[in-house]
C-alpha cells in the first residue's frame, strides 16, 4: 500500500467514525423519545435538527470518498453544537432559570436520566458534536497540507 | 468494496443493537411494575378510584385517561365491549391523567357528577361532544355546559361539588402516580400491573386475553 493510499484510507476512516457517532446519537435520542418516552425539550428539537442530518449526508461522503464533506458536514455540526453548549450550560445552571427559553411545554432542565451520576442527556450531545466537530476540523487540516 | 462492507455490517449493527435494547427496556419495564402490582396494588387502585365491573372480576383494567384526550374517546366503546365479552371478569379502574391543559377542568365535573350517581352517564357524554369542547386549535371547555343536561345532571350542584378540594386532592394524587408508573400518555393502560407494551386494540385485547387465560 502506498504511502497516498494509507493517507486517504485514514481520511475515510476519520468521516467513518463521524458517520458513527452521528448514527449511534440519532439511534440513542429516538430511543430515549420513542421508547423511554421522555418528551424532547425545544433545545433537544434544534439538536436533533442538525444532528439527524449528519447521518445522511456523512454516509453520502464516504462513497466515494469526497473531501467537500467537510464543506457540508461542518455548518451542520457547528450549529448543533452551538445549541448543545448553551443546553448544558443552561441544565448544569450556569445560565439562571430565567433566561431559559422554553417555559412552556417541557422544561429543558428537568434531569431526565443520569448514568454513572455525571452523564446527562444534554452532556451526551455535547459529547457527540464536540467530538464530530474536532474530527472534521482535524480532516480540514490533514487535507489542506 | 471493503468498505462498503464495514459500512453496510455497521448499519446492521447498529439497527441489531437498537432492537435488542428495545426489548431488554420493554422486558425490564415489565417485570418492574409487574413486581410492583404485587408490592404497591396501592398505586395502581386508590380508594378515591372510580371503577366500573364486578368486585370478583381477577382481571384488573386500569387506565389512566383524560376526558379531553380523542384517543381515551375512541378507546371508550373498546373497552366496554371487552368487558360485555367478558361478563364478570373484567373491572375497570378509572385514574386520572389530565395532561391536555386545562383538562382538570372536565375532571372536576365528572367527579362532580359522580355525587349525584351519573359519573358513567357524564363520562359517555363527555367522550361522545368531545369534538365541540376539546378540539386542539380550538378549545372552547364552556362549551361542556351545552351538553351536561343530557346525562341528567343538576348543573347548579355541580357547579358548588366541583371546587371541593377533595377532588383536587385526587387530580393531584392521580398524576403523582401516572408519574410513578411512567405514564406520559393518555389512554395509558396496565392490566393486573402490566403496561400495554405497545399501543393498540389488538394490543390490549390480546394482554387482557393473557391474562384472563392466566386467572380463570
Amino acid at each position: 500500500m502506498t504511502h497516498l493510499e494509507q493517507a486517504s484510507n485514514s481520511n475515510w476512516t476519520i468521516i467513518f467514525i463521524c458517520w458513527i457517532i452521528a448514527s449511534v446519537s440519532t439511534l440513542g435520542s429516538l430511543f430515549f423519545s420513542e421508547i423511554m418516552e421522555f418528551a424532547p425539550c425545544a433545545l433537544c428539537w434544534y439538536q436533533r435538527i442538525f444532528m439527524f442530518p449528519l447521518v445522511l449526508i456523512l454516509l453520502v461522503g464516504l462513497f466515494p470518498f469526497d473531501k467537500s464533506i467537510i464543506k457540508y458536514a461542518l455548518p451542520l455540526a457547528l450549529a448543533g453544537w452551538s445549541f448543545a453548549f448553551y443546553h448544558y450550560l443552561l441544565y448544569s445552571g450556569f445560565i439562571p432559570e430565567s433566561l431559559q427559553p422554553c417555559s412552556q411545554g417541557v422544561s429543558c432542565s428537568e434531569t431526565y436520566l443520569d448514568l454513572f451520576g455525571f452523564l446527562t442527556i444534554p452532556m451526551l450531545s455535547l459529547i457527540s458534536f464536540s467530538t464530530i466537530v474536532t474530527l472534521l476540523f482535524i480532516l480540514k487540516r490533514r487535507l489542506s497540507k | 468494496m471493503k468498505k462498503q462492507f464495514i459500512v453496510f455490517i455497521s448499519i446492521v449493527f447498529l439497527i441489531l443493537l437498537f432492537v435488542l435494547g428495545v426489548n431488554l427496556y420493554k422486558n425490564q419495564r415489565a417485570k418492574k411494575y409487574g413486581f410492583m402490582a404485587q408490592e404497591n396494588a396501592s398505586t395502581f387502585v386508590r380508594e378515591h378510584s372510580q371503577t366500573l365491573g364486578s368486585d370478583d372480576a381477577k382481571v384488573y383494567l386500569i387506565e389512566f385517561s383524560d376526558p379531553a384526550c380523542e384517543t381515551c374517546s375512541a378507546f371508550h366503546p373498546f373497552v366496554k365491549n371487552l368487558m360485555a365479552v367478558n361478563p364478570g371478569k373484567i373491572k375497570l379502574i378509572v385514574r386520572y391523567a389530565p395532561f391536555h391543559d386545562g383538562a382538570d377542568y372536565f375532571v372536576k365535573i365528572l367527579e362532580a357528577a359522580r355525587k349525584q350517581g351519573k359519573y358513567w352517564e357524564t363520562l359517555e357524554v363527555m367522550y361522545k361532544t368531545q369534538r365541540y369542547w376539546a378540539s386542539h386549535h380550538n378549545p372552547q371547555p364552556k362549551l361542556i355546559w351545552k351538553f351536561l343536561p343530557s346525562a341528567g345532571l343538576d348543573l347548579e350542584k355541580i357547579r358548588n361539588d366541583m371546587n371541593d378540594p377533595e377532588i383536587a386532592r385526587l387530580i393531584k394524587q392521580d398524576l403523582a402516580d401516572a408519574k410513578t408508573l411512567n405514564v406520559r400518555k393518555t389512554p395509558g393502560f396496565f392490566v393486573n400491573g402490566k403496561p400495554l407494551q405497545s399501543f393498540g386494540y389488538k394490543q390490549l385485547q390480546e394482554l387482557i386475553d393473557a391474562e384472563i387465560k392466566e386467572n380463570y
